[in-house]
């Protein structure tokens, strides 16, 4: 069923960015190293029950959350466990895996989600690792298989910067969705809500599933962030827990109960400005990004992000994509003086603002790099916010609350409602290059901790 | 620019960590980072950022003042020869007010600038852009024939007690430029009000064509005349007054000259256009309740004209828009301007003791700007709050 209204975002901001990837699908070779990266989980604090030399098979649990510990975090390849690295403090920043090409797999329970109970589901998808790809609002962590939560949310659609197009990458996974949104159905006693593009209606695999509630989204990114989402179908309010989980894990739910095995294969829109051919390169989840660079790249420092330029997290050339990304921009680093460049005129510079030229060629892609642009300064101009932040909050007020630490003020401005991406357009366009992604993700950490 | 940037590769180390002027890098850092935008790269959140920063907004207000500079520096020149009678050439006239005008101008940088490079140095933060506006507002908004000592002395007090003492630019509660403005008022009377200060050498007497009177237009309608008249008698039009060709403060004349740098402003996004219509809308609403209760001939000034007169434009597109001190809401904008205007004229015409009202409604409403705002976040608040027992 659909509520045939279109929620029109106006506010927002498209980037757009050179290296879109094609819509092809193309092979390379797989990597030998696999990691799981404990810090992809928001606040979880990992207990590693595995040591280098052990064999692991997919579904063979990892490590599990101190807090939690029935949530378990299992290997994504068969395989030798080759290193456990460490950073700082001796936080566990990877496990990594050398495969053995086999991807052998743990059995789980294979069976038709209708016919099970709650119970049943739960601890299914517990068991073969793949609990983590429900996450909630407010704090977007790991969901806690305890708690009734009012809806589920899915967002069908990315309207990030060369995002990968999920119309393309769902089509021919009908099925395996339908049996995924059957599982989360006996979840919730809620609605499981499913946002959709408008411009990109006609997707079979969505239109045709039953089971959820279909919206229809138009307009600037953020309009495919979950939480804008919420926001306008069904707000959060002190109190409510949500849940969210990606497309492409519904489908991955869906498979577990059609097979009993987990398909960890992933596909990573490889993209940017710095990647000759730019397309959806067929992977696996926490694959090593190596195979997908060869002659790849083009010559200069680079930047390796897993996930897209607002809210993803640098990786190294050798790096792994995270366990939540399913894309891979590379851009050039922008470590260059450039004389007198904020009195120039700027013909070829992005910017938001009118004071350059780059709002009368709304069309033009551009190449751009990691160069901060000025110096960190304290909020000065207002009402910038606002303009790429279509939810009923205020912007620069929650911000300061976070940085007062005053707990009842951020209740009150809605820190329950928002998510380090949503202000992610807010911290790309800010003049004063403000840290706000960063002063977000305190305020939820302190309000977590508040509330605990 | 290489051999630019050589050299500053080359002393860079001197100022930092461990080097001989490492207690002088902010001071190396605010020159550097004038010549070159850094080469600093995102560490965390968004790894793009937008070209904008904070010293394009600030050369964006700068070269908005231009014309108003502009015009300011030849009507120095032309209110002056006026009034000794000569009939100077255009590049004469306009030496003239260059000569009067720019001291004041290096007076006001130096002053401002040194004070905020030693505040950012001994708190080890970066030089901020802020007086790179103010320095050139402070002169702008003074009588030509103002004492240098005096700018000095309010200037340092603008930046000291209206600016650091709350953190430097983004914390100020007031605008610094009108703080200068008002501790120079309050401070000096003599040498920023009357009818002498205005036309640059009046005080001096030196030439001056018989009984020439240098009251400013709202001078005069102060006392009530009918007809506002320059110094040789000859009645100003409106045409004057739009145009600029009046005695007042450098900058406050030219309606014409404000608008270009308007425009420019709301162009570019950099001045809020909410906040100078609603400045606008509360001025004229305020100035036609005066002429439909009018008891007597300032009551009667048709409410339009005030627009124009006295430092009600500039004050509007200039003091009114500092986002610092105005109110940050949206709709605590509108609230917030139109309050502006409708006290500066308030001010202006009811009270005896101030001919211009403009400066002491922006510094109240400036005091009264965050108010403004809890009231808008408060309903925000109220509505989420609503939302729940909706639910309930």
């Amino acid at each position: 069923m659909s509520s045939s209204e279109i929620i029109r975002i106006r506010r927002g901001l498209n980037i757009k960015l050179q290296g879109r990837a094609d819509r092809n699908f193309i092979q390379v070779e797989r990597p030998f190293l696999y990691a799981l990266k404990p810090p992809d989980f928001t606040g979880v604090l990992p207990k590693i029950i595995v040591k280098p030399g052990d064999l692991v098979k997919i579904g063979t649990p990892l490590f599990y959350d101190k807090n939690h510990p029935e949530i378990k975090f299992t290997a994504p390849v068969s395989g030798k466990i080759a290193e456990i690295t460490r950073g700082e403090r001796r936080r566990v920043l990877a496990i990594v895996i050398e495969s053995d090409g086999r991807d052998d797999c743990l059995q789980f329970t294979k069976a038709d989600p209708s016919a099970l109970s709650r119970e049943e589901i739960l601890s299914n998808i517990i068991e073969s690792g793949m609990w983590p790809v429900i996450r909630q609002r407010p704090y977007s962590v790991i969901a806690d298989p305890g708690d009734n939560p009012k809806s589920i949310f899915i967002s069908g659609f990315d309207t990030s910067p060369l995002a990968p197009e999920y119309d393309f990458l769902v089509r021919d996974f009908q099925n395996e969705f339908q049996k995924g949104i059957d599982a989360l159905r006996k979840l919730t006693t809620g609605k499981i809500h499913l946002s959709l593009n408008e411009k990109t209606r006609s997707v079979e695999t969505y239109l045709n599933v039953t089971g959820t509630e279909i919206h229809f989204f138009e307009g600037p990114h953020p309009a495919g962030n979950v939480g804008i989402q919420i926001h306008h179908i069904d707000p959060i309010n002190k109190g409510d827990i949500v849940w969210f989980v990606g497309p492409l894990d519904v489908i991955r739910i869906g498979k577990l109960f059609l097979t009993g095995y987990i398909d960890n294969s992933n596909i990573v829109a490889v993209a940017g400005s710095e990647i000759n051919r730019p397309g959806y390169y067929k992977s696996f989840r926490g694959a090593s990004i190596s195979p997908l660079l060869k002659n790849n790249l083009k010559e200069g420092e680079n930047r390796f992000i897993s996930g897209n330029v607002l809210t993803g997290s640098k990786i190294e050339k050798d790096g792994y994509i995270g366990f939540y990304d399913n894309q891979l921009t590379v851009i050039p680093e922008g470590k260059y003086y450039d004389f007198l460049g904020w009195a120039m005129p700027g013909l070829k510079k992005y910017s938001v603002s009118r004071s350059f030229f780059s709002w009368l060629n709304p069309l033009k892609e551009y190449r751009l790099d990691t160069n901060l642009k000025g110096g960190r300064r304290s909020f000065v101009l207002t009402g910038e916010y606002e303009k790429v932040l279509p939810m009923d909050i205020h912007p620069l007020y929650l911000i300061k609350a976070i940085l007062a630490e005053d707990i009842d003020k951020m209740e009150q401005l809605g820190i329950y409602e928002v998510d380090e991406e949503d202000f992610a357009l807010c911290e790309f366009i800010c003049s004063s290059k403000t840290d706000v992604q960063a002063i977000i993700r305190k305020g939820l950490d302190l309000m977590k901790k508040e509330m605990e | 620019m290489k051999f630019l940037r050589d050299f500053l590769d080359r002393i860079k180390p001197a100022f930092q960590k461990g080097g001989r002027y490492d207690r002088f890098h902010s001071t190396f850092e605010a020159f550097e980072s004038l010549l070159f935008v850094p080469n600093k790269v995102t560490t965390s959140g968004s790894h793009i950022r937008d070209a904008m920063d904070m010293k394009r907004t600030m050369i964006i207000v700068v070269l908005a003042l231009i014309p108003s500079l502009l015009f300011g520096i030849w009507n120095t020149g032309y209110q002056h020869f006026l009034s000794i009678g000569v009939d100077a050439t255009f590049w004469k006239t306009v030496w003239f007010g260059f000569l009067k005008i720019f001291p004041l101008i290096v007076v006001s940088y130096v002053t401002g600038l040194s004070i905020e490079f030693f505040f950012a140095q001994i708190r080890g933060h970066e030089v901020n852009e802020g007086f790179l506006v103010t320095g050139l507002l402070i002169p702008l908004v003074l009588p030509v024939d103002v004492p240098l000592w005096t700018v000095i002395i309010s200037t340092a007090f603008a930046v000291i007690i209206g600016k650091e003492v709350f953190g430097g630019t983004g914390m100020n509660i007031m605008n610094p430029a009108l703080v200068a403005r008002a501790f120079l008022f309050f401070a000096y009377p003599s040498q920023m009000s009357g009818d002498k200060v205005w036309i640059a050498g009046l005080n001096e007497g030196q030439g001056i064509v018989d009984g020439f009177s240098g009251s400013t237009i709202l001078g005069q309608a102060a006392l009530n005349s009918k007809e506002f008249v320059n110094g040789i008698g000859h009645t100003y039009g409106v045409w004057d007054m739009i145009f600029g060709t009046i005695p007042g403060s450098i900058g406050e004349t030219s309606v014409i000259a404000i608008f270009i740098g308007a425009i420019f402003l709301i162009y570019t996004g950099v001045g809020s256009w909410k906040i100078i219509t609603s400045v606008f809308a509360g001025g004229l609403f305020m100035g036609l309740l005066l002429n439909i209760f009018a008891v007597n001939e300032y009551m009667r000034l048709p409410f339009w004209e005030h627009m124009i007169l006295g430092g009600f434009a500039f004050g509007a597109v200039f003091m009114a828009t500092d986002p610092v001190t105005a109110a940050q809401t949206s709709r605590g904008k509108w609230i917030y301007g139109f309050l502006i205007g409708f006290l500066a004229i308030l001010i202006r015409v009811l009270n005896p003791a101030y001919p211009e009202g403009v400066m002491l409604a922006i510094l109240l409403m400036n005091v009264f700007a965050p108010l403004i705002d809890h009231y808008v976040v408060e309903s925000n608040i109220k509505r989420r709050l609503r939302r729940v027992k909706v639910n309930s």
